[in-house]
């Protein structure tokens, strides 16, 4: 386990890139940080000149040791944070930063059996950390990502998910709008869907599930009623704000 | 109101526990489930953080973070079991 730093890290902006057209790839140069686990997230701490404090928590897409982080943040339109760091971060700014953080939402390399990830929208950021460090210790276990969407236009990191050297198979699942040609029309992620497109309980999977609380809701208790035993099943839920 | 999940604890608890707390067992008083304190529900801000049994909805602890303080109460957890430091420190 990687235990947190103590205290507030000052983090300075690094590097962005945009990923879809409301959300941005952000990394910080983080003096103090002491890598972190595949999954865990960070607590980060805006202060506005009046003193006014606004913390939230994001999963970090990067993983392993060194002093940089790599967040993926998508643009919340009522949100207090979020739309800062999508759209007002510049180069060398810096933010409050507490952590790494979490245990239990975490894919450590020893892990040998197989693993299910189910992500919806930018839920699919852990995954990213996960899916990262299966590839750089060449772990033989099964991974594969099951990953809904609203659009194509949505995906966040999909280069580096369709790329031939990632490990894990990506199965892509649109729930508004269907890429020309696609097989299954729009639609939200159901039972059947789980059933044909993810690890059956037979294989033993530890599943990890990530996204908006209704959409966790919903997939847990589906791969429940498939015959998952609900202690195989991680979640990590996000709320609104 | 949407709850989030026991992994958002990690933070504000970082700095009142030595031991990783969503990796840490814990066990309900009100109907006996035991699980890991990630897998609580947890209602968020802007109060402060209530983690509910993921069995039974009770109230398992309450953070309450204001004026540089905060508060903790662990009223409805009948124990925690916390690995020594030793094993915690695993990486």
């Amino acid at each position: 386990m990687t235990t947190p730093a103590a205290g507030w890290l000052t983090g300075s902006l690094a590097r962005a890139h945009p990923l879809t057209a409301s959300a941005r790839s952000i990394t910080f140069t983080v003096p103090g940080w002491p890598g972190n686990d595949a999954g865990q997230h960070v607590d980060v701490r805006l202060t506005s000149s009046d003193g006014y404090q606004a913390v939230r928590s994001y999963s970090i897409a990067s993983a392993g040791p060194g002093g940089e982080i790599e967040l993926g943040i998508d643009r919340l339109p009522d949100g207090e944070v979020s739309p800062f760091l999508v759209d007002d971060l510049a180069l060398g700014d810096t933010v409050e930063l507490r952590g790494p953080l979490g245990g239990w939402f975490v894919w450590r390399p020893e892990q040998t059996q197989p693993v299910q990830l189910i992500a919806g929208g930018s839920g699919v950021v852990p995954f990213i950390a996960m899916t990262r460090t299966h590839a750089s210790v060449c772990s033989s276990a099964p991974m594969q990502l099951l990953y809904s969407l609203r659009t194509p236009n949505d995906a966040f990191f999909r280069d580096e998910l369709s790329q031939p050297s990632a490990t894990a198979r990506t199965t892509w699942h649109y729930t508004r709008t269907v890429p020309p040609g696609w097989s299954r029309s729009a639609g939200r992620l159901t039972a059947e869907d789980l059933k044909s497109k993810t690890l059956p309980p037979e294989q033993a999977p530890l599943t990890y599930v990530c996204g908006p609380t209704g959409f966790v809701e919903t997939v847990s208790r589906a791969l429940t009623s498939l015959g998952h035993a609900p202690d195989t099943i991680r979640t990590e839920r996000f709320g609104g704000t | 109101m949407d709850h989030l999940d026991g992994n958002v604890l990690a933070g504000p608890t970082a700095d009142l526990f030595l031991f990783e707390p969503t990796t840490t067992q814990g066990q309900c008083q009100s109907c006996a489930d035991i699980a890991m304190l990630g897998q609580a529900m947890v209602y968020g801000q802007p109060m402060g953080f209530v983690a509910r049994c993921r069995n039974c909805d009770n109230v398992l602890i309450v953070i309450i973070e204001r004026a540089g303080q905060k508060s903790l109460s662990m009223r409805g957890l009948r124990w925690l079991r916390v690995a020594d430091r030793a094993m915690n420190d695993r990486i």
